[in-house]
């Protein structure tokens, strides 16, 4: 069990450009240090809890809006830039980067390095879905480009897909391009009562409307339309004519936000999507359990105490059943390191012979991941 | 015995000998996939009919140090399923089970050898359909599609193959049996179908895949346009895109494309015309209905001369036949041509046309163009005569055209893949290290080299070398720098 000194003795280096951070991982691979990597520091309190580290690396010095090809829905950034600022930039275009994560403070590399994803993916996808091209840099100061700059592209293994959601462990994610998409300019929001979301989002998609997200917070199912503001306010009055509810131009207040407090204990569930009844009986048994799922999405959140959190293994039973997983999302380091965060992993020998071809000595975010070490 | 006979003669004992095929005029069927100019007769074929089949071929390869390939239907257009002499050729379309279709999970789970259009007809009754419509569609496999990450038209608004894989079943090149996710969304760990689908069949053998079906749109909307140049279309796509509408497709055919896919399928296309713009909008009819206005308004903004809705399917049909049949279509107005895929940035289409045109015309050939114009997916036809000696030239202008795509920071290829026919392209849009990097993932899966051996990669790697790897001490510690933090 590491001490808390030596994590502390972790240094804390930000290296100002992607040469130099290439610099500091091969002067790690020359002394066989360890490493850490870091962004905003949105998720500290998610994916494994990892060992200690001889050095942390922080991209936030790695910032910069490399190229926003505005005619082309294409934007090229550097890991450390904030996606807030991304959207800003892109934003005067009329344009934005798809992407939602309720971490709002959360840096690019750090949204794709943890797949992190808002109720808006029913619609744009997640991370991986998004992103067309990447430079990464590999435990040794290897650096190297897949992917390219176009939407549509197939030449060569698409390594970015593969390090989105690889929590640092296979190297750094430097640099992304991504597909921007138009910014809508209408929204309508339909707030619906409701203790079936399943059905009541059924019901409404029967109509043929295609909203943007749909979020049921336990009582509530809180549907967006953004397009046109003709085609919202038609689609609007449709989900209202079929589930009823009330229809306004903002969400409430509590949309797009995690289901749990920062440093509590929060889950990700997913499941089939057309199992979502059984899913949540399975998560409700669970004493205390706040869900918050995105509807058609497949997936469930849930914030629960050590009392719920004992009932994991009970838990990932019933929901492997639904084709789904349960990973502890969220929990202060001490509960992560005791608790099996990821559950079982299919694929999981594939996964350790991938991570010791691009970080033969382990070198890179131990622990912070499914793989060994 | 050979190691080719000993596999043989233990395929020919597990397997049904009617599976496997080593008679010289059989093997011929299958020398070559879509891109015909390649040939090489395979040492043996194995019609397989299960994952259990698959996996026994796959591992007495690995045992005997065998080559194989992976063939589905065979449609592919860059060689990727071009067989070697001296491997195994293992043809999945006989795997060709609809194993489930669910609409309330959106899914459906296949076998590798189910042609593409199979699975929309399967899941319309339901309401849904499979996305990616290669213009292959009627006789591509899924498995195909997955092994080259196929798009289609209307890719533009709804993503490749692999933004509608959700798991895969692999036959490793070990012959061992892997899944990887599910019908279940964000699968923990490692994004291992991101690196699977679109790997051309050098990571293994696809032997199930669960795909994503999407709700068949309430409305749907064909818009042909005629233009009396190419550059006033592409004005009206880049007006398109600047407006904020994403089309289901918008697809463009420059006026040589027109004239032989009227001499082949008579689309009847509006006489005179430069080039045509189809854009096909679909989703809420509310929201088709606006954005038909916009597209209405902004082709004649562009100067289109002539604009047709399609009424109903029929005519919808009549407007894609067009375009769909273009590559066989060329057939008629040329004996021999050469299609290339390369992608560019949608704003440098104008510019890279008029330099593809110039580059043609400079050496007496002539270039048909049709292509997805929304996301800058060209798909140059080079027309030749080999009769009159002109296949070198040919070559050359196509080429030429993939280094204008890659000098405009694009693509060597959109969707059909890099296969045999790009190999030698690849050293152009990547360096030597990325490259080496990209092969660490080949390593991961196959360390042998047998799964479909020489395509994609010039150059093999031995796994284990690091890549670009530097010996001794880093320059960095020897210059002292390492202690810089």
């Amino acid at each position: 069990m590491p001490s808390e000194a030596t994590q502390a003795s972790s240094e804390l280096v930000r290296p100002a450009s992607i040469e130099r951070l290439a610099e500091m991982l091969a002067a790690t691979q020359a002394d066989g240090r360890t490493v850490g990597l870091r962004g905003a520091g949105t998720k500290q309190n998610g994916g494994g809890a990892g060992l200690p580290t001889d050095v942390t690396i922080s991209t936030r010095g790695i910032d910069r809006i490399v190229e926003h090809a505005a005619g082309d829905l294409v934007v090229t950034v550097e890991a450390g830039a904030l996606l807030t600022d991304v959207q800003r930039v892109v934003g005067k275009a009329g344009q934005w980067l798809a992407l939602d994560p309720p971490e709002s403070g959360a840096t690019i590399g750090g949204v794709v390095a943890t797949a992190a994803s808002g109720p808006r993916r029913l619609r744009y996808g997640t991370p991986r879905d998004l992103l067309i091209g990447s430079t990464v840099v590999l435990a040794d100061g290897t650096v190297a480009k897949a992917g390219g700059k176009v939407v549509k592209n197939v030449a060569g293994y698409d390594l970015g897909r593969l390090f989105t959601g690889s929590y640092g462990t296979l190297g750094v994610i430097a640099e992304c391009t991504f597909r921007l998409h138009p910014r809508p300019v209408a929204r309508r929001v339909v707030v619906t009562p409701t203790d079936d979301p399943y059905g009541c989002f059924s019901t409404l998609r029967a109509t043929g409307v295609e909203p943007v997200a749909a979020e049921w917070d336990g009582t509530t199912l809180t549907t967006v339309f953004e397009s046109t503001e003709s085609a919202v306010s038609e689609q609007a009055d449709l989900a209202i004519a079929a589930v009823g509810g009330t229809a306004g131009s903002s969400t409430p207040s509590s949309f797009g936000q995690r289901a749990w407090a920062d440093g509590r204990i929060g889950l990700k569930i997913t499941h089939r999507i057309g199992k979502l009844p059984a899913a949540l009986a399975a998560v409700n048994v669970l004493p205390a359990a706040q869900v918050r799922c995105y509807v058609g999405c497949g997936v469930i959140e849930a914030s629960v105490d050590a009392e719920g959190l004992a009932s994991l293994a009970s838990l990932r039973s019933a929901v492997s059943a639904l084709d789904g997983q349960v990973v502890v999302a969220s929990a202060p380091d001490d509960v992560r390191r005791d608790v099996d965060v990821w559950g079982p992993v299919r694929g999981l020998t594939v996964m350790q012979r991938i991570k010791d071809q691009f970080d033969p000595d382990g070198r890179m975010c131990p622990g912070r991941f499914v793989v060994t070490p | 015995m050979t190691a080719l006979a000993q596999l043989t003669a233990d395929c020919r004992s597990r397997l049904n000998p009617a599976q496997v095929i080593t008679e010289p005029a059989q093997l011929r069927t299958y020398e070559c996939d879509g891109l015909s100019s390649y040939r090489s007769t395979p040492g043996v074929v194995v019609l397989a009919e299960s994952t259990a089949e698959v996996a026994f071929v796959v591992g007495r390869c690995a045992e005997l140090g065998i080559p194989f390939v992976a063939r589905g239907s065979g449609t592919g257009l860059s060689g990727g399923a071009l067989p070697r002499t001296d491997g195994v050729l293992v043809v999945t379309s006989r795997l060709n089970r609809i194993i489930d279709v669910d609409a309330a999970d959106e899914r459906a789970v296949v076998e590798p050898g189910v042609v593409n259009a199979h699975l929309t007809t399967a899941a319309h009754p339901l309401g849904h359909y499979y996305a990616p419509d290669p213009s292959s569609q009627q006789v591509c496999t899924i498995g195909g599609n997955v092994a080259e990450n196929s798009g289609g038209a209307h890719c533009l608004k709804y993503g490749f193959t692999a933004h509608h894989v959700t798991g895969l079943e692999v036959v490793m090149p070990d012959g061992s049996i892997e899944r990887f996710g599910g019908r279940a969304p964000d699968p923990v760990g490692y994004d291992v179908l991101g690196a699977v689908v679109g790997s051309e069949g050098t990571l293994g053998v696809v032997t199930e895949a669960t795909v994503r079906l999407l709700r068949t749109p309430q409305a749907v909307q064909t818009v042909l346009a005629a233009f009396r140049t190419i550059e006033d279309a592409g004005d009206a796509v880049s007006a398109i895109i600047a407006a904020g509408v994403l089309p289901a497709a918008i697809e463009l055919m420059d006026a040589l494309a027109i004239e032989a896919a009227e001499a082949a399928v008579h689309p009847n296309y509006p006489a005179g015309a430069g080039a045509v713009l189809i854009v096909e909008l679909d989703g809420p009819r509310c929201e088709v209905d606006a954005q038909l206005v916009d597209v209405e308004r902004l082709c004649h903004g562009a100067a289109a001369f002539e604009i047709r809705i399609a009424a109903d399917d029929v005519e919808r049909g009549l407007i894609w036949r067009g375009r769909k049949s273009a590559f066989a279509a060329v057939g008629r107005i040329s004996p021999d041509y050469i299609v290339q895929d390369g992608v560019i940035p949608r704003t440098a289409l104008a510019e890279v046309l008029r330099a593809i045109e110039e580059v043609a015309a400079a050496v007496g050939l002539r270039v048909a163009n049709v292509f997805h114009a929304g996301d800058g997916n060209l798909h140059p036809l080079v027309l030749f005569d080999e009769a009159k000696g002109e296949t070198e030239r040919a070559e050359g202008v196509s080429n030429r055209i993939i280094e204008l795509c890659l000098e405009h920071g694009g693509s060597i290829t959109g969707e059909h893949g890099v296969g045999h026919d790009k190999v030698v392209h690849m050293g152009k849009m990547f360096s030597a290290i990325d490259l080496d990097v990209m092969q660490l993932v080949r390593c991961a899966f196959d360390p042998a080299g047998i799964a479909n051996p020489g395509k994609m990669f010039p150059t093999p790697r031995l796994c284990g070398e690091r890549p670009g790897r530097r010996t001794g001490a880093h320059p960095l510690v020897e210059a002292g720098l390492a202690d810089a933090f």
